[in-house]
């Protein structure tokens, strides 16, 4: 497998204030879980991304943390309450400590 | 008389029902050994009661490696009354810490849904703390086919 970790990231382009939207985010990433076991036997080490959150002008709206039992290329999706125009900003933090960022732009009438 | 037959037999179905509630807040849930650590920690005292959560997934997962649950919690969401977290839990996994779900008012909704490793046929739990400190809990059986865990 490719090791090009790539979010993406659906918001709705348009809504109105005050109205609740859903925002669904997947990211590439393999989540080894430091269960499983490699041919020889030893452990494969653990490595997943440990932290996800979103934010909207700079307030925190969703936070997850997510332990090995999620799947690999974890998806979430969750709703947020829009009263304004704005930028949605996304981020993923690895075990490794690399960070994977997102972000989407709505309108909001 | 005041008190006509239909009348009591609705009385006493009620009552009965709500003794046989509230004697058992969530005692028809069996939580393993390491699960039940974690839900100590996570309602900080607080005794968990059973409702306000609803719970989906599979009956049966093919593949116990991405199995589709989603989680919501009923709550106005508002400033004075949301829900802060919500914990989901694989009882019987290695490590049955699934993920942690923090929301704000700005969430609107308490409801995610998201793709979980089942190891084995077992209970998903999801419990949820409210912003006043109110802690409730479900869980749903899942068979699992093929375990998601390696090894």
């Amino acid at each position: 497998m490719a090791n090009k970790i790539k979010p993406r990231v659906k918001v709705p382009k348009t809504a109105t204030a005050g109205e609740i939207i859903t925002i669904k985010t997947l990211i590439s990433h393999k989540m080894e879980s430091g269960q499983r076991k490699a041919k020889d036997g030893s452990l494969i080490p653990r490595k997943i991304l440990n932290h996800f959150k979103a934010e909207f002008a700079g307030t925190i709206i969703f936070e997850a943390e997510i332990a090995p039992g999620i799947s690999a290329n974890p998806f979430f999706s969750f709703n947020a309450r829009v009263q304004e125009s704005g930028e949605f900003h996304f981020t993923w933090t690895d075990d490794d400590g690399s960070i994977y960022e997102a972000k989407k732009s709505i309108t909001v009438s | 008389m005041s008190i006509n037959r239909r009348q009591f037999i609705t009385a006493g179905t009620v009552s009965t029902a709500a003794v046989a509630l509230g004697s058992f807040p969530y005692a028809a849930l069996a939580f393993s050994e390491k699960s039940q650590t974690l839900i100590d920690a996570f309602a900080a005292g607080a005794v968990p009661a059973e409702g306000k959560i609803t719970l989906t997934a599979p009956e049966i997962a093919e593949n116990g490696n991405t199995v589709p649950v989603e989680v919501s919690v009923e709550s106005p969401m508002s400033e004075q009354d949301y829900v802060t977290e919500i914990m989901l839990l694989g009882n019987d996994n290695p490590a049955p810490s699934l993920a942690t779900f923090k929301y704000s008012p700005a969430s609107g909704l308490a409801r995610t849904s998201t793709r979980i490793r089942l190891a084995k046929t077992q209970d998903v739990i999801a419990l949820a703390k409210m912003s006043d400190g109110r802690v409730f809990v479900t869980s749903k059986s899942v068979k699992v086919t093929i375990g998601g865990c390696g090894g």
